[in-house]
């Protein structure tokens, strides 16, 4: 960590757990759930943000003193909109089958409230380099949430994690793994109410472990 | 009855809330009171009843592919219906929206200081809610066929929306008074409520059809993904048969 100094490192450290996107500042909450029924899902999800986070807060943070306050909204939302559509366009050209999946909900970055959020909170108030820190940083930790979230409902509900079949060969007739002793998938883990859970347990776990952050 | 069927889907089966997580941010931020979410719950479904309609006369007219036909003329030969200008619409969509929310903003401070303050920094933030661009891109990706049928979508769509807030809202507002463990005070009991209220909400599934569409739905997604596997297994099994037909293949890809 030569390149970074403490204060930065912190930057980058921080939102993965203690003052994480998710859990605690409850930001960009709507695309975590709704694509989080597949781990590959999640993890473009998860690298599509880093991108745009990353380089839209560097872009704000460069144009933070020639951005009258009135317009800045829509000046921000014409940034991540760019943003957005190269991400678009790169699905559509090097994944088609997963942009299927993804639907709207690359479209729907630009309303992600964390890009929002960071750039009001971070980017129109620092340099570029610590607000390209702290885009990285916040992105990741919107991504570490993704990917548990992904990870247990693919596991649960499918019996697979990326499409290989962890659990064992579920087909009838030619049960091995956990289906030969009697387990079965829990479709209902694919169905949009248990992302809302899963989140919520992740919640739960993580404020049991650190009394701090419980509310009143 | 075309119009019926599209607005109790949009407000119960496709609810923005329950089914797609659209506008959770501000659904779980502003949801500490009823009065507020009540306020907030209006003015998402007015932004909404403005901009789906909008933004479905932008994408007929100006974005679709060859949906620039309108301006050839038939003096001109070559003409502007080869175009397709759709992978502008996110920027297109979200520069209406952010107009329509500024003017919203203007009325509402006009004639009602009281509630423009209770709604604070959430009023600009609408602009940002997910719900508002969630809706046009859904009237999109779903292909309503006319300018009725948007603005019915975007009103139903709103609606669902405001029931969502507005249940929360009071289901937090008694919560308060409860035993709830200490870690899952406030954010996680919410989580929770609402992931139950969406468990609720899927028993809308079979109001319309009688309960066929859903089924149908899933079983065409579970049919997809088991012919993309099969694509899978047959290309593993050709690169075992035939090597050198196989890497012209992943050259093409």
């Amino acid at each position: 960590m030569g390149l970074l100094s403490k204060k930065d490192s912190k930057l980058i450290l921080d939102p993965l757990a203690d003052d994480n996107p998710i859990t605690i500042q409850v930001l960009g909450i709507c695309s975590a759930l709704a694509i989080t029924a597949e781990l590959k899902a999640s993890i473009v999800m998860a690298i599509s943000v880093l991108f745009v986070l990353g380089i839209g807060n560097v872009v704000i943070s460069l144009m933070r003193n020639i951005i009258p306050s009135k317009i800045r909204i829509i000046v921000q939302l014409v940034v991540v909109a760019a943003l957005v559509i190269i991400v678009d366009l790169v699905l559509k050209a090097f994944a088609y089958e997963l942009s299927k999946t993804l639907s709207v909900f690359v479209g729907l970055i630009i309303t992600n409230c964390i890009i929002m959020g960071r750039f009001e909170a971070f980017a129109l108030a620092n340099s570029p380099w610590r607000s390209f820190l702290d885009g990285i940083g916040n992105a990741a930790g919107y991504g570490v949430i993704l990917i548990i979230v992904g990870f247990f409902r693919e596991l649960l509900g499918s019996g697979t994690l990326l499409g290989f079949p962890v659990l064992g060969n579920p087909i009838p007739g030619e049960l091995s793994g956990l289906y030969a002793l009697g387990y079965e998938n829990n479709g209902f883990m694919l169905l949009s109410p248990m992302a809302l859970i899963v989140v919520g347990i992740i919640i739960w776990i993580q404020r049991s472990r650190n009394k701090a952050l419980i509310e009143d | 009855m075309e119009h019926i069927e599209l607005f109790f889907k949009s407000i119960f089966i496709d609810n923005m809330v329950f089914a797609t997580f659209l506008g959770m941010c501000s659904y779980l931020a502003v949801s500490k009171k009823v009065t507020t979410a009540v306020g907030l719950g209006a003015a998402v479904i007015f932004v909404l009843a403005i901009t789906v309609p909008l933004n479905w006369l932008l994408d007929q007219y100006l974005l679709q592919p060859g949906a620039l036909a309108w301006i050839d003329d038939s003096t001109n030969g070559e003409g502007f219906s080869g175009m397709d200008l759709s992978f502008l619409s996110f920027i297109m969509f979200i520069a209406t929206i952010a107009t329509m929310v500024q003017l919203v903003e203007i009325v509402v401070e006009k004639f009602s200081p009281s509630l423009y303050n209770s709604l604070g920094i959430f009023l600009p933030l609408i602009a940002v809610n997910c719900a508002i661009l969630g809706g046009s891109l859904f009237m999109q990706s779903r292909e309503i066929p006319s300018l009725g049928l948007a603005t019915t979508y975007g009103v139903g769509s709103g609606i669902g929306w405001f029931l969502a807030i507005l249940a929360i809202a009071a289901i937090r507002e008694k919560i308060r008074y409860s035993n709830v463990p200490a870690p899952l005070r406030g954010l996680g009991i919410t989580f929770i409520i609402t992931g139950l209220m969406a468990i609720g909400f899927m028993s809308f599934g079979g109001m319309l059809t009688g309960g066929d569409e859903e089924v149908k739905e899933e079983k065409t997604v579970l049919v997809q993904k088991e012919e993309i596997e099969a694509k899978k297994s047959i290309t593993s099994e050709e690169e075992q048969k035939e090597e050198l037909a196989n890497n012209t293949l992943k050259e093409e890809e």
